[in-house]
């Protein structure tokens, strides 16, 4: 007889879904805040329950080995889970002002959180590849969301190719692995190479099929190509979702399979780790500087980004994945506000997306101004932002491993990376803008965006508390 | 002739192999792409099932069906996003997906 008690989070996180759907099927458009409200209880519910599941000493494993529960796992859970739900929170104005706020939207997000959290807790190749897919065929689903626009159809088509691309990889890289082993669950994967001898063909074979299908989710260069195209062509509050909750996902992937999987071939991932990581950093900071669309511009920065997260695994130590997890938190709260901005400078039939609709915004509205110059100054890595110390801990990790090399070239490409954030400071403190308008949004939408820009401060003046969790359920 | 594991493995990354070149040499219609996607995880189905019965282990056998299930789901919301890109461009070109870039 299983024990069921740690999965039933995502359980009740399933029922909830069909509920939400089931409810939506018989609700006039009038009163689709009903279905927004019962989307927060099931995200509120799913929370309060993975926060109670009790952990023992050791990692629960469920379900014949395919589900796993540890503090890790409940840590990045909560956190997606309250990601989500502010994405939810700031996505409500925007949706109705352009005619798609429908039932489904929440429906795939939560089945997208679903995914997430298969993910998180995945302990064998097919619920890992299961929780991918089932994140990724729902956020193919949300970026064509909005039907009428052509833009966002092109974005959905390239992401679905592209992702079911790398997902066919993943999964090749998968069947090498389970062919040389003899085993899906992790741990027995990670027995069995560690008692074969090192740098066997096929293992190699199989090791770059699964980092191409990590990198793919990550958006890693060379494999980049899809995250510019979708983030500037999807709606704004589906850019906010894909660019925040999948990198946690991404992130437990990567740890899950890389470190706790492929562990003992440490020493054939990190150089390729290492290449990628440094593409990522020069290609996302330098075509930053040339775009005009601040979607595309905050999607080529989140490639750099996510060559900082990589360089915390290339460092290999202990440290090192810490500060991989302190990076992908901080980066993910930061997302979400700086889309979270877009969304409250749009309104109907304008998107706020070109780098000029941002000029003279501190004559508009000096509050929101501020709260969007916390934000640049924390994904640029000034202190005493959150995203300085996110940086920091990343680059003493680097040092600590005796990878001084990479830590001063990291160094060098956020120098440069600064020059477009500051931009977008400038404009809008030093320009004249045609527009005199200020951003109008409903009130949780200011409140919940203000409070996202403060919390990137306290976490920069205190940042002990979240680097002690950090270290905590890193083990 | 004996047939051996290598053979089917070889089969299995020939047929990889082709998905994956039909993607990149194909440039004119996206239901061609749809079907290359559909080959490569056929590809992986077959690699499952024959290194299922050389280990004689079951779990590659379960995986298939898995696999197969997305498969079917991938390619339903595949033809849904096609539907959509030929409403707003009249068009399933992959030359004419270009509005996007930079």
């Amino acid at each position: 007889m299983p024990e069921f008690a740690p999965a039933f989070a995502e359980i009740f996180l399933a029922v909830g879904i069909c509920v939400v759907l089931i409810t939506d099927l018989f609700l006039p458009q009038a009163r689709r805040d009903i279905t927004y409200i019962l989307a927060l209880l099931c995200l509120v519910g799913t929370a309060w329950i993975s926060s109670g599941i009790e952990l023992d000493a050791s990692p629960t494993i469920l379900f014949s080995g395919s589900f796993i529960a540890d503090p890790l796992s409940q840590f990045l859970k909560i956190f997606a889970i309250a990601i989500v739900s502010v994405g939810f929170v700031y996505s409500r104005d925007y949706l109705r002002e352009r005619g798609i706020y429908r039932g489904e939207y929440y429906v795939l997000g939560l089945f997208a959180l679903l995914g997430i959290m298969v993910m998180i807790s995945a302990f064998s190749l097919l619920t890992m590849y299961l929780g991918l897919e089932m994140l990724s065929l729902a956020l193919y689903a949300m970026v064509a969301f909005d039907r009428e626009s052509p833009i966002a159809a092109e974005a959905a088509m390239k992401y679905f190719v592209l992702g079911a691309i790398a997902s066919g990889i993943l999964l090749y890289g998968m069947s090498i692995l389970y062919g040389v082993t003899g085993s899906l669950r992790l741990d027995q994967l990670a027995t069995k190479l560690m008692a074969s001898d090192p740098g066997q063909w096929s293992v190699l074979l199989g090791l770059v099929f699964i980092l191409v299908g990590v990198a793919f989710k990550f958006g890693a260069v060379p494999f980049h190509m899809w995250l510019p195209d979708v983030y500037q062509g999807a709606p704004t509050s589906v850019t906010l979702f894909i660019g925040t909750a999948p990198k946690i996902a991404a992130f437990a992937m990567a740890i899950r399979l890389l470190v706790e999987g492929l562990g003992s071939e440490a020493a054939t991932w990190q150089p390729i780790l290492t290449v990628l990581a440094v593409l990522s950093l020069a290609v996302g900071n330098i075509l930053a500087i040339a775009q005009t669309n601040i979607k595309r511009m905050l999607a080529y920065s989140t490639i750099a980004h996510v060559g900082f997260i990589l360089l915390g695994l290339v460092a290999g130590n202990q440290a090192g994945r810490e500060a991989a997890l302190f990076y992908t938190l901080i980066y993910v709260i930061m997302a979400a506000g700086a889309f979270g901005m877009v969304i409250l400078m749009s309104r109907t039939g304008f998107e706020a997306d070109r780098l000029d609709d941002y000029k003279g915004l501190n004559a508009r509205s000096p509050w929101f101004a501020g709260i969007m110059l916390f934000l640049m100054f924390s994904l640029t890595g000034v202190p005493p932002f959150a995203g300085f110390f996110a940086k920091w801990s990343i680059l003493a990790a680097l040092v600590d491993a005796g990878k001084i090399w990479l830590a001063a070239v990291a160094v060098l490409f956020s120098v440069i990376g600064a020059f477009y954030y500051l931009r977008i400071v400038r404009l809008m403190y030093f320009d004249q803008g045609l527009d005199r308008t200020a951003p109008e949004a409903g009130l949780d939408l200011r409140i919940l965006l203000s409070l996202n820009g403060l919390v990137l401060l306290a976490l920069g003046l205190f940042p002990d508390w979240l680097l002690r969790m950090c270290a905590a359920v890193m083990t | 002739m004996m047939l051996t594991l290598t053979h089917f493995l070889t089969l299995s990354a020939i047929l990889f192999s082709i998905s994956i070149a039909g993607i990149f040499i194909n440039r004119k219609n996206i239901i061609l792409l749809l079907m290359c996607i559909e080959l490569m995880l056929l590809a992986v189905n077959f690699n499952f099932i024959a290194l299922s019965r050389y280990l004689e282990d079951t779990a590659g056998q379960v995986f298939v069906f898995f696999v197969l299930t997305v498969a079917a789901a991938e390619s339903a919301i595949g033809l849904a996003i096609l539907v959509i890109v030929f409403r707003t461009r009249q068009s399933i070109n992959v030359e004419d997906l270009d509005s996007l870039k930079g």
